[in-house]
């Protein structure tokens, strides 16, 4: 893994969420409670919802379009057959750091 | 051989060395015990209970002078130890030195004192010690106000002990919610709601600026301005392990004095324990990982091999009343699953951390008595999934009861109004089911409750239910979601009598099934709440669909649409300019004009809005709120300015209207029209709103549909100004905002409360000049351009956090 720093918590609202762009495409960072960060594309699979403009509850945000309801913890979309790609992210004191590897970025030299 | 050991301080985790080496090996040490305070030993986390006059110092002490006397300690008590000579192995007291074989630093922590100006100032003190309790406690003597900064274990513990002694307080925290490290929302807001009942002013995300006063400290000045009286000023905002010694020793020292598992410092002669210590980069705040370390550290001493593990620890409030229950992780690193337990009517909230099939987190709220049982199975990672069902109702569970749906209701005082229109409360109702009004007709015909608008049926239902038990069938109501048992007119009603103003309130008083609701029931509440207060609730954004959340409409590719408002349909060749200008700079591939008189521009990137609204609002454009339910377009036709046919001036009429409403959120959005003359141009007879301009001055009708319904509006009333036209339309909107169902159109809303009853509200002068007033009470919060605001304050939270497809300068 290859830890980069994304940015403060702050930057995201509590229940809101942001997007990242990355070479796999626009990451979305979801922001479920005071301390809780998750990672998944921003793209649903449905028809394209971008998910960082839909409504986080719990640990699930449902996608601003048709709303299909995505469990983050493993990407699947609840009652349907789709599931997002999620990242390693985790926080380190109040810095969100995102796995490059795993969002297509070569390792920093 | 007997080694010199000298100990510096006498605290809560020295003090168990001691213990345990006495008790082990009396004869291996010749102890030496300095402590800056004077005195010994003593139980810190019993000053709480000293502060609220629960306990005296003297129940406290745990080592007193016979005890060390008896086990051969020698007492420096009173004495600071200035340095360290790690050459000549000696410690330098105030009093002169002390040889050592090995020795120990227990200095434990200083209070953090945050650096803004009067920090110095008397009258300005921190909770650490004996000495800091009798300050508080001489200070409470004289009564007054005080204000604790820091609303955490600490910070609460003073607050409700000065509230207990008498005085005044105000607890100011920077965070959005009390002990936000120990406790999530929903636990956070039972712990304010509880302390508040006892008198304690709570300030959230409150950030001190300084504190202000002449000689002594007479008053805190918050960021936002706010000044807060005060005699007495407690900063509890955290701690900071005590290094200095160390530091100047030599020792490694990171936030805390570095260790070893066997506590060892970078000097192997030198041991540390307490708060003062750090272990692989944990700091520690608490005693129970303390006595691990004493334990650990006097096995050292005596030669027997162990080793300092971390481990979960439990956390609880020592102020009488607030119940609460904290343990392991409950926030932190996804892959975890929540199960969520609230009972409004005992005030209880249990939330459990499952990741895997282990708990890892618990945290409650009002019965804490299962608290040990959690902790024990986090702590010993028991796997749970057998028991994963019960496992919230804790280890008595024998297939017991469920959560009640009705205890919502059950829990509501005598005094809550349940029916809003004729004023009727839950004890007149329950009065008249137990003399003998066993169905809803004969409550309504004795109490007149639910005999109006009738939107409170469902809760007299549930009272009915409640007080009959079996007696009575529950007819079934479609609740808002899966997320409650109550429906939409349930919570409005219960929003209202209950004065809940937040939604952590809601979710709790209402018996909430999820953590923070969901996609469908969030929207409802927030506008449930910033409708009834409209001073007191903050807008949640995160609670409003994409659209309302960022001021346009999300189009099927993810685009968004911009829609300036021309009021009343009016618009000029500036703002023509201004708008095709924009076109043009924002690549803008379709611009529309739209049924309701605008001008759209569809299909804008989500990251160029913020730059496009600021350009239209140099125009002088703001927000059409083409997105919004919420007041959307006031159509109207040219009327006398233009038209032969016109009998009043219907262009002015809409405008002025348009003014008045914009800005407003209502339960599903609002379009208003206004003609000329009968033959109706601005088609308002199919509006929400539609004003007919007729020789006698104006016909005003309501409900009007044409979407996938089409339906012509009912007349509410005529009357002969435009200023009334105006006031009676604020009127029933404001009357629509107050009770409707979120998401109902007027006309449904109609459809279900009558036009009798709404001509009766909308006629009756008290009533509608209470609307019009409650109405721009909500308006001077609401009445202003969201572009603006988010041009200029949120512009940067409508781009990517980080764009990682560049590659880095090297
Ligand atoms: C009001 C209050 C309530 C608390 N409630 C709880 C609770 O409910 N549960 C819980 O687990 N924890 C609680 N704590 C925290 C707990 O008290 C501490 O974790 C614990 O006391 C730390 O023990 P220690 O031995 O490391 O340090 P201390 O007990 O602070 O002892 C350090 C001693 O070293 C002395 N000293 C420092 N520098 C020098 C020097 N240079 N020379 C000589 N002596 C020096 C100090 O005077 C002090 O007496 C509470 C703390 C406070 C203040
Ligand atoms: C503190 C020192 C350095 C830091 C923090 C650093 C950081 C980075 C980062 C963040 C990237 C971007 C990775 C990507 O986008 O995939 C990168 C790329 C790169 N770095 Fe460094 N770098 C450092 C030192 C160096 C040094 C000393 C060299 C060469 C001697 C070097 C050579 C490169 C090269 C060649 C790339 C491009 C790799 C690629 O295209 O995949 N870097 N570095
Ligand atoms: S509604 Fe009447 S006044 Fe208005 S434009 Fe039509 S004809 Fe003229
Ligand atoms: S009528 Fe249907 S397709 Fe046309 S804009 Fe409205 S919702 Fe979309
Ligand atoms: S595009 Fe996400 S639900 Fe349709």
């Amino acid at each position: 893994m290859s830890w980069i720093d994304i940015g403060h918590i702050d930057d995201i609202p509590l229940r809101g969420a942001r997007v990242v762009k990355t070479p796999v495409g626009c990451v979305a960072l979801f922001r479920t409670a005071e301390a809780e960060i998750f990672a998944a594309s921003n793209t649903c699979p449905h028809k394209g919802g971008p998910l960082t403009d839909g409504i986080v509850h719990g640990q699930s945000v449902t996608c601003p379009l048709h709303n299909w309801v995505f469990d983050l913890n493993t990407g699947q979309a609840q009652g349907e057959d789709g599931r997002i790609a999620t990242y390693p992210v985790r926080l380190e004191g109040a810095r969100i750091l995102l796995d490059g590897e795993a969002v297509g970025k070569r390792s920093a030299a | 051989m007997t080694q010199k050991l000298v100990i510096i301080g006498a605290g809560m985790a020295s003090g168990r060395v001691i213990e345990t080496l006495v008790e082990t090996a009396p004869d291996a040490f010749d102890i030496t015990l300095f402590n800056a305070e004077p005195r010994g030993n003593y139980n810190r986390i019993m000053l709480s209970p000293v502060l609220s006059g629960e306990k005296t110092y003297e129940e406290i002490v745990t080592h007193d002078d016979g005890w060390y006397a008896q086990h051969g300690v020698t007492c420096r008590f009173g004495e600071h130890v200035v340095g360290i000579d790690r050459t000549r192995k000696v410690v330098i007291g105030q009093n002169g030195e002390a040889p050592y074989d090995r020795l120990i630093i227990g200095t434990g922590s200083a209070p953090f004192i945050i650096p803004i100006p009067g920090k110095d100032l008397p009258g300005v003190i921190t909770y650490r010690d004996l000495d800091d309790t009798n300050a508080m406690i001489d200070a409470a003597q004289k009564g007054g106000k005080a204000v604790v900064i820091g609303g955490g274990l600490l910070g609460l513990e003073a607050a409700a002990g000065l509230a207990e002694r008498g005085m005044e307080v105000t607890v100011v925290h920077l965070m959005g919610h009390l002990m936000e490290r120990q406790l999530d929302e929903a636990a956070g807001y039972l712990l304010r709601r509880d302390l508040e009942k006892r008198g304690i002013t709570i300030k959230t995300q409150a950030s001190t600026k300084a504190i202000l006063g002449e000689d002594k400290a007479e008053a805190v000045l918050l960021e936002d301005g706010e000044t807060l009286g005060a005699d007495l000023v407690v900063m509890a905002v955290g701690i900071r392990p005590e290094t200095r010694l160390a530091t100047d020793a030599g020792l490694t020292v990171a936030r805390g004095i570095e260790v070893t598992a066997q506590m060892q410092t970078s000097d192997p002669d030198i041991y540390a324990v307490g708060e003062c210590v750090e272990f692989d980069g944990h700091l520690f705040g608490l005693v129970a990982p303390l006595y691990d370390q004493a334990k650990v550290l006097a096995h050292t001493l005596t030669g027997e091999t162990d080793a300092f593990v971390v481990r979960d620890i439990a956390t609880k409030l020592k102020v009488t009343g607030c119940d609460l229950f904290s343990a392991g992780d409950f926030t932190e690193a996804p892959g975890r699953e929540d199960i969520v337990f609230r009972d409004p009517a005992r005030g209880v909230y249990k939330r459990l951390v499952i990741e895997g099939d282990r708990l890892v987190g618990a945290v409650m709220y009002g019965d804490t008595a299962d608290g040990n049982w959690f902790f024990g199975l986090i702590k010993d990672g028991t796997e749970i999934d057998e028991m994963r069902d019960t496992l919230i109702f804790g280890p008595a569970y024998q297939g017991g009861d469920q959560a009640d749906p009705l205890s919502a209701v059950a829990a509501l005082p005598r005094d809550a109004e349940i029916c809003g229109c004729n004023g009727i409360c839950k004890g007149t109702i329950v009065d008249a089911i137990e003399g003998g009004a066993t169905d809803l007709g004969a409550v309504k015909a004795q109490t007149k409750a639910s005999a109006s608008c009738g939107t409170c049926t469902g809760l007299v239902e549930q009272l009915l239910q409640v007080t009959l038990g079996d007696g009575f069938e529950l007819p079934t109501a479609q609740p808002i979601c899966g997320c409650c048992d109550l429906t939409h007119e349930d919570v409005r009603r219960l929003i209202k009598s209950q004065e809940l103003k937040s939604q952590e309130a809601v979710w709790q008083e209402l018996g909430w099934k999820t953590r923070n609701g969901c996609h469908v029931c969030r929207p409802a509440v927030n506008f449930y709440l910033l409708a009834d207060w409209p001073l007191e609730y903050q807008d949640d954004p995160q609670s409003r669909f994409v659209n309302e959340r960022k001021h346009a409409n999300i189009q099927k590719d993810g685009t968004f649409s911009v829609v300036p408002r021309m009021w009343g349909g009016i618009t000029n060749p500036d703002e023509l300019r201004a708008i095709a200008d924009a076109a043009d700079k924002y690549n803008v591939p379709t611009v529309k004009v739209t049924g309701g008189q605008r001008i759209d521009l569809l299909g804008v990137k989500g990251e160029d809005l913020p730059f496009i609204w600021a350009d239209l609002n140099k125009a002088g454009l703001v927000s059409g709120h083409a997105y919004s339910k919420g007041l959307r377009t006031v159509k109207t036709c040219v009327g006398t300015d233009h038209c032969r046919f016109g009998t009043q001036d219907s262009t002015r009429l809409g405008i002025k209207l348009e003014q008045a409403l914009w800005g407003s959120w209502t339960p599903h959005k609002v379009k208003l029209a206004v003609s000329g003359c009968p033959r109706n141009c601005a088609e308002a007879t199919c509006k929400d709103v539609g004003i007919i301009c007729v020789d006698s001055g104006y016909q005003v009708s309501v409900g009007g549909a044409a979407g996938m319904d089409v339906k012509e509006t009912e007349r509410l009333i005529d009357v002969p100004t435009e200023a009334e036209a105006i006031e009676v339309t604020v009127a029933f909107v404001q009357l629509y905002r107050e009770n409707a169902k979120y998401l109902d159109r007027p006309y449904k809303w109609l459809g279900k409360v009558g036009l009798d009853w709404m001509k009766e509200r909308i006629m009756d002068a008290n009533e509608r000049a209470r609307l019009i007033e409650a109405f721009e009470l909500s308006q001077s919060i609401y009445r202003k351009d969201p572009w603006a605001e988010h041009a200029q304050e949120r512009a940067a939270s409508y781009a990517p956090l980080a764009d990682l497809t560049l590659e880095a300068a090297e």
